[in-house]
């Protein structure tokens, strides 16, 4: 078996497995009844993205482990989602810049990765980089239209914007598994991603009336290596619960 | 309670094919004009049903009065010479 | 008072199948009975969102979670369609949210029971979807242009929902001795709830006569109620299922299936607000409705300063 090619599927695919989870958590609590479906559709977008991902990688595994299996009865230490995808629905203004920082970074990387001499994987991000550049669009139109709505949206989006940089970082830090793929042209390094992350969500955060945070925090250790935040764990004990009560049943 | 914030309404209009004409499908809420072309795009084509949108605030669409009905529509039922088929052509005539 | 002559050349509009559209003179009881009406089936599908919100971060495979993500998707969109045919008739969904919120609207009340196993995912949409759609496809016939319309697309999108539902009770009837007790658990505390879904029996019913006069029903509710019953039964028992009425028997001599006495005790008292899911519900819909004032008002402002730029500009 390819490890680092496994290993890079399930980084791909369990960030947007998270992400898509604390969507799906958000279901019938948006601000007005068109947005519960808008952004219902990035949650439904994120997990054909982890589904395809984990698919990959079960095949690459060939134990007839499928894409289930690893979605539903892996520990948390084989996650490999980053530490942002994992932050909770604290209010619409974290929702909308976890969002909004992911969509920024995912745009930049499956663009890279359309040209991956691996075909599933430049198949996949063809795929995805519509829709990803969609979500931006939107994620960017709300940052804005929060940062010039009223006194109060400016200041709840620029505290989500403040407290969620620190997990930043994480965004541009190299696995082992994509230092080793990017050698052979099959992943891309986060850290060439960082410049123009940069350029783009300062645009954005600018234009919104926001100011850029100085990045002085940061995660001590990654979700891409295993090292999660607090919440993954609970989240995994409710996306888990039925798989793991009943081994033996199927769905 | 709360006073009224839902936004304004908006009609959406799609179109199903590049050439077709774009046909009213229903309506929704939004803030601003990129808020209703994204929702609408969410709402209205989930299932593939247009490839292009046109959308109108509701309080500027200009409608006929049903009350002028008559007045307004029946002047047109009996011009008839309007249709093709009004007019006689001789047998064997084609491409006309 | 409506004007005699103009009430009675409206039942000839709606006698003739004439539909019914928002600038057209209408009778002022049409118009409340209506409103009434629609804004209760918009509610229905957001507060129907709910219960199976309640297991889509617990579904059990990706394939399920996209489907039920979808499936609540469809019913918020449902709801909004409703909600804008409401709107044609002069109500804002301002208005009819805070009717909601205060209590003072009514929503489908099979939504108050809870939904506690994976097994109600399949029973909700087996059930409540089935018997939901049983209605609606009757409703596409409804005498006002814009409930008509909403009905038509909401029975396209709706036909995946009650697939989805069997298709559970299906893989649950077919699985593990315990999955397909789960699943005969979830028919029988599902069933009757659906059954009581169409409402009083059409000699108790408020509104019925004047609904089926003008048009705003087409059929009574015993006689969906009866196509519902019929249609299901045999859905059930295919899969080794049995339904929670000893007194459902096939009537050769009717064509149809004779049911059991529906406790009509419980569904006025789930009616009035005394189930068990009628404050949590409305509650969790007002906490979402208050958790977004700002964001809405936000919006509002945002959109007044785009507004006045273009004026100047």
């Amino acid at each position: 078996m390819n490890h680092n090619l496994f290993n890079y599927c399930l980084q791909l695919g369990d960030t947007s497995l998270i992400l898509s989870h604390r969507i799906a958590e958000y279901c019938s609590k948006a601000p007005h009844l068109e947005e519960d479906l808008a952004i219902t559709n990035v949650g439904l977008d994120l997990l054909g993205q982890a589904e395809s991902f984990l698919k990959y990688a079960a095949e690459i595994k060939n134990d007839g482990t499928n894409e289930d299996d690893l979605a539903y009865r892996r520990k948390e230490k084989d996650f490999k989602s980053i530490h942002l995808s994992e932050i909770p629905n604290f209010d619409f203004a974290f929702i909308i810049t976890r969002q909004f920082l992911i969509d920024a970074y995912n745009s930049l990387l499956f663009s890279k990765l359309s040209e991956s001499n691996d075909e599933t994987i430049s198949g996949i991000a063809k795929k995805s980089i519509k829709e990803i550049r969609y979500h931006l669009q939107r994620s960017k139109e709300w940052i804005i239209r929060l940062g010039q709505g009223t006194n109060e949206s400016n200041k709840r989006i620029q505290n989500a914007i403040d407290e969620l940089w620190m997990y930043t970082n994480e965004l541009f830090y190299d696995s082992e598994s994509e230092i080793e793929l990017s050698k052979e042209g099959t992943a891309t390094l986060s850290s060439a991603l960082e410049k123009e992350w940069r350029n783009i969500t300062s645009r954005t955060i600018l234009e919104a009336g926001l100011s850029v945070p100085e990045n002085i925090h940061y995660s001590l250790q990654y979700g891409k290596d295993g090292i999660h935040t607090e919440h993954l764990g609970y989240l995994l004990a409710e996306m888990q619960h039925l798989p793991l009560l009943y081994p033996d049943a199927k769905w | 309670m709360s006073e009224d914030n839902q936004g304004i309404l908006w009609e959406v209009f799609l179109q199903p094919k590049p050439g077709r004409p774009f046909k009213h499908v229903g309506s929704l809420h939004a803030y601003d004009k990129k808020m209703a072309m994204t929702s609408a795009r969410d709402l209205y084509t989930r299932r593939g049903e247009g490839k292009g949108i046109w959308l109108v605030k509701s309080q500027d669409i200009v409608s006929s009065h049903p009350e002028d009905g008559e007045a307004f529509f029946d002047p047109s039922n009996d011009k008839v010479y309007r249709h093709p088929t009004f007019y006689s052509i001789p047998d064997g005539v084609k491409h006309i | 008072m409506d004007d005699p002559k103009k009430l009675a050349e409206f039942q000839e509009k709606i006698d003739a199948d004439i539909k019914i559209e928002p600038r057209d003179w209408m009778p002022e009881k049409y118009r409340q009975n209506l409103i009434r009406q629609i804004s209760q089936h918009a509610h229905s599908e957001i507060i129907g969102m709910q219960p199976e919100k309640n297991w889509l971060t617990r579904a059990p495979s990706i394939r399920a979670k996209k489907i039920l993500m979808a499936k609540i998707q469809d019913e918020a969109g449902h709801g909004l369609y409703l909600y804008c045919a409401a709107e044609t008739l002069g109500v804002s969904r301002e208005q009819v949210l805070n009717l909601l919120h205060e209590g003072k609207a009514k929503y489908s009340s099979v939504f108050n029971y809870p939904a506690i196993t994976w097994a109600d995912m399949g029973a909700i949409g087996w059930l409540v979807d089935g018997a939901a759609i049983v209605n609606q496809v009757s409703l596409q016939g409804t005498s006002y242009g814009p409930y008509s319309r909403a009905m038509v697309k909401i029975c396209m999108e709706e036909s995946f929902h009650q697939r989805q539902g069997y298709e559970v009770v299906v893989s649950l009837a077919k699985g593990t001795p315990e999955q397909k007790q789960m699943a005969q658990d979830a028919l029988n505390r599902w069933w009757w709830p659906s059954v009581m879904m169409f409402g009083p029996h059409d000699a108790e019913s408020a509104h019925s006569n004047q609904s089926l006069k003008w048009k705003i029903k087409r059929e009574s509710n015993d006689e969906l109620r009866q196509r519902f019953i019929d249609k299901t039964i045999h859905q059930g028992e295919i899969l080794g299922l049995t339904f929670p009425d000893p007194d459902l028997k096939w009537n050769e001599s009717t064509g149809h299936y004779d049911y059991g006495k529906i406790d009509w005790d419980e569904f006025w008292n789930v009616v009035k607000g005394n189930g068990p899911g009628n404050k949590q519900r409305l509650n969790h819909n007002i906490a979402a409705h208050e958790d977004g004032q700002w964001v809405r008002e936000a919006a509002i402002a945002y959109a007044d300063k785009i507004n006045s730029k273009t004026k100047t500009a």
